[in-house]
């Protein structure tokens, strides 16, 4: 303690010191900061590949370096949640323009679309794809969901995720297929018309929620058959064509009986 | 009915032996209710299928009585706070709601069958409404409002208002954001009415939307004054149709002073316990294997969250559309500091009270129209009065596009369209498609009734060609029947109103002319285009031409035989 006492007032200590400063706020920051872009165990040669399949699959529209271009986005910090949300749904590659490019059987199998995720992550960074733990349905709270849900998710997705129509041919897609990760991709990245929640909108426990409250829908309802969960309009068609379809034959049976 | 004996004397009339007899019989000493009891058992009804649809009316207004029962065991109307500690639905644990919604859920999850009840319930309310409207398309098409039945239908459009009212009442109690969302457009509609709308909102909420006053007013409209007020309407919906006799459908042998039919007992009695044991049996099923309004996917009410789908019950959406439909930019005024929102007022207010307006004036409309002031009691075939089939089709489409407009945003997800599109196609066809369903209902009508006037003059084609030693070629037609005969000559084609003229005698322009021209203007509308039935002068001509003179017995007879001719198409 005397030793170090003794060189204070070395004339190297203020540089010393401000070095430590330093250190110990980069050192904290780094802790304490929102990680987005974790890198994981990406290899140059995955993004390697990740580049040779975009420029094969996707420059043609988003440019040669995925700068994006006239009315197509660029792909420079979209992150790896981005592209593995759009390639793994099908929805990217596009296959023709519309209102919006829809969901079809992915073009790309797992380890491809991993590779381009990894390309387009080494761009700029950007969201990271969601850990299994994060998307796990069992550790959310279905209740906390379901108030987040309807606050959040249900004026376009209906109130439990059974799609609704948004302007000009555009629509929130029903939720009753989509994977977990995908949930948690499209939540993280806004993709289309969704807007971004992002991490400090609602936290990734909170996500986690909306998850579980998702898949909690899918077991089907207490009551029985859930005509598509839709509400009142289709209750109203089943009511005429099962209720009273059965009805009106019932009373035309009747009414041949006796005479 | 109160001796239930046998084959005894008539001056002895014997002791019943049977328990059923002496009861009858105790009962009968002591009311003379025999008398009432032979009086119905004997009374007579017309037979056809589509007389049982008001029972099915009748008979799920009884399931919704007796379901309804039930879950007032069970549903505790008040808005106060509560957290619920229930496990299922596990979206619902630990949520803040008010005791409405935590009872409803509480009677679905724990209550041993009171989730079939409420289905049964909910099911059975649309099936009321459903076929409440489809009698009403009964009674509209074959002329069944016509005197002396005006006053029960109006009592069956109030039956109907009323069944809007209970439907309405009902599907707010849960407490839910669906719910919520459709009390608080009530709440909208209410406010734009001119002047009185904020001050009416007030009162019927306790104060500014939503309050704590309104689930327990509710309930009590819901489960006392308005099944109260539909109970007593039935009895006298049903009173009057015994009291003027049931109408009967044209046919050999019915005429306006006749009933032609079966006795209530057995074969009425007997229909309609089938017909009761039927509409049970569905609505259970239904209750038992379909969801309905699941409140625990929208969550207990909260003021700000709206989800997609929103929309009311089958019987509201017609309201719903004509919201969805009118534009809203600039048609909200404000007049001295006033707002007019016309465009909830519009669509709100005044189309519905244009729809049912009509309903409630046509039977006048078409008897002054008609100029008819006689008693019907055999029904029109609806091809025999074309404009007013026309105008109730016309009336449909309307219905049926709003509804539809109604459900744009489900039509749009599920065909892939786009909801603008939808919306401007429903708001050209909201004006377009009730005159050209008018329009077409109305030249098929035209049709049918010439297609009519041929088979009465000419006969069934019977497909079969003869040629004659001269050479000539004809079809065979076989006559009709005396049954298919009389159906398609006994109706009335009425001429348009005729009025007297502009001036009398002496030039003086006479008083009230202008009012009866319009009379007229309107008549012709209605009877202008007509196709008159065949007159036996006519059947007569039409056989008589060619060389076959008249229709004698040995050739009718060859004809039946399949091996004569009768007439010929030129």
């Amino acid at each position: 303690m005397k030793a170090l006492a003794a060189r204070r007032h070395h004339r190297l200590a203020p540089v010393v010191l401000l070095l430590l400063a330093l250190l110990t706020t980069g050192g904290v920051y780094a802790a304490l900061a929102p990680s987005t872009a974790k890198a994981e165990t990406v290899s140059t040669a995955d993004i390697e590949t990740g580049k040779k399949l975009f420029q094969a699959n996707c420059a043609t529209c988003h440019g040669a370096n995925a700068e994006g271009t006239d009315g197509v986005p660029s792909l420079v910090g979209v992150g790896a949640a981005a592209v593995d949300f759009q390639v793994s749904t099908g929805r990217m590659p596009m296959q023709m323009n519309g209102p919006q490019a829809e969901a079809k059987p992915p073009q790309f199998d797992a380890e491809q679309t991993a590779a381009l995720a990894a390309y387009v992550a080494s761009l700029g960074a950007g969201p990271a794809i969601p850990t299994d733990e994060q998307v796990d349905p069992t550790q959310g709270d279905p209740s906390n969901g379901m108030a987040l849900f309807r606050t959040n998710c249900a004026m376009c997705h209906n109130a439990v995720g059974a799609g609704g129509a948004l302007s000009e041919g555009k629509f929130a897609p029903a939720l009753w297929e989509t994977s977990e990760r995908n949930i948690y991709q499209a939540m993280l990245t806004g993709p289309q018309s969704m807007p971004v929640f992002n991490d400090a909108n609602i936290t990734p426990d909170e996500k986690r929620d909306i998850v579980s409250f998702l898949v909690e829908q899918r077991e089907g309802s207490a009551g029985g058959n859930a005509l598509g969960a839709l509400g009142p309009v289709s209750e109203g068609l089943w009511a005429f064509v099962i209720g009273l379809g059965l009805l009106i034959g019932a009373a035309v049976w009747i009414g041949a009986k006796s005479s | 009915m109160s001796t239930a004996t046998h084959d005894t004397k008539r001056e002895a009339p014997a002791k019943p032996t049977t328990t059923v007899g002496k009861a009858a019989d105790y009962l009968d000493q002591r009311t003379s209710i025999g008398v009432a009891v032979k009086e119905f058992a004997r009374k007579v009804f017309p037979d056809h299928w589509s007389f049982m649809l008001g029972e099915i009316a009748l008979f799920s207004f009884v399931v919704l009585i007796i379901s309804g029962f039930f879950l007032t065991m069970f549903f505790e109307p008040s808005m106060a706070l509560t957290t619920y500690e229930g496990e299922h639905p596990a979206t619902m644990h630990g949520q803040l709601m008010s005791v409405a919604f935590a009872s409803t859920l509480d009677m679905s999850f724990e209550v041993r069958g009171g989730l079939l009840m409420r289905q049964i319930h909910h099911w059975s309310a649309l099936i009321f409404m459903a076929s409440i409207v489809v009698h009403m398309m009964r009674v509209f098409f074959t002329g069944a409002f016509r005197k002396p039945r005006e006053i029960n239908w109006i009592v069956g459009i109030l039956l109907m208002i009323l069944g809007l009212a209970a439907g309405f009442t009902g599907y707010s109690l849960p407490d839910d954001v669906l719910s919520g969302n459709g009390l608080r457009i009530t709440d909208g509609v209410v406010k734009s009415i001119p002047l009185i709308g904020s001050f009416m909102s007030y009162m019927i909420f306790g104060g500014e939307f939503p309050g704590h006053h309104i689930v327990p007013r509710l309930f009590t409209l819901h489960i006392f004054v308005v099944p109260g007020i539909l109970l007593a309407l039935i009895a006298l919906h049903l009173f009057l149709m015994v009291l003027q006799k049931h109408t009967q459908y044209p046919g050999g042998g019915r005429t306006d002073k006749n009933v032609v039919g079966y006795p209530a007992l057995p074969v009425y009695v007997a229909k309609m316990t089938g017909n009761f044991f039927m509409v049970f049996g569905v609505l259970a099923l239904m209750g038992a294997t379909m969801s309905i309004n699941n409140v625990w996917n929208y969550g207990p009410f909260d003021p700000s969250p709206v989800s997609a789908g929103a929309q009311p019950d089958w019987y509201m959406l017609f309201l719903e559309g004509s919201l969805r439909l009118m534009p809203g930019q600039g048609t909200e005024w404000v007049i001295f500091g006033y707002t007019l929102p016309l465009n909830v007022l519009i669509p709100a207010v005044v189309i519905p009270g244009i729809l049912f307006t009509f309903l409630i004036v046509y039977p006048f409309l078409e008897a002054r129209v008609t100029g008819d002031d006689r008693e019907h009691h055999v029904l029109d075939r609806p091809r025999n009065k074309p404009a007013r089939t026309g105008l109730g089709v016309a009336f449909l489409t309307a219905f049926i596009i709003l509804a539809l407009a109604g459900s744009n945003d489900l039509i749009a997800t599920h065909f892939a369209l786009s909801i603008n599109a939808i919306t401007w196609v429903f708001r050209v066809l909201f004006f377009v498609g009730p005159v050209f369903a008018y329009w077409v209902t109305k030249r098929i009508c035209l049709g049918l009734q010439r297609k009519d006037r041929e088979l009465v003059l000419h006969g069934h084609e019977s497909g079969r060609i003869v040629r004659f030693a001269n050479g000539e070629y004809i079809e065979v037609h076989t006559p009709l029947d005396d049954q298919e005969r009389w159906l398609r000559v006994n109706f009335e084609a009425p001429a348009p109103l005729a009025i007297a003229p502009k001036t009398d005698a002496r030039g003086v322009k006479r008083k009230g002319y202008g009012a009866d021209k319009r009379w007229q203007g309107l008549s012709r509308f209605f009877y202008e285009d007509r196709v008159s039935p065949v007159t036996p002068a006519e059947v007569a001509a039409a056989h008589s031409h060619g060389e076959h003179d008249e229709l004698s017995g040995s050739e009718r007879q060859a004809v039946e035989a399949g091996a004569g001719t009768t007439s010929r198409e030129h």
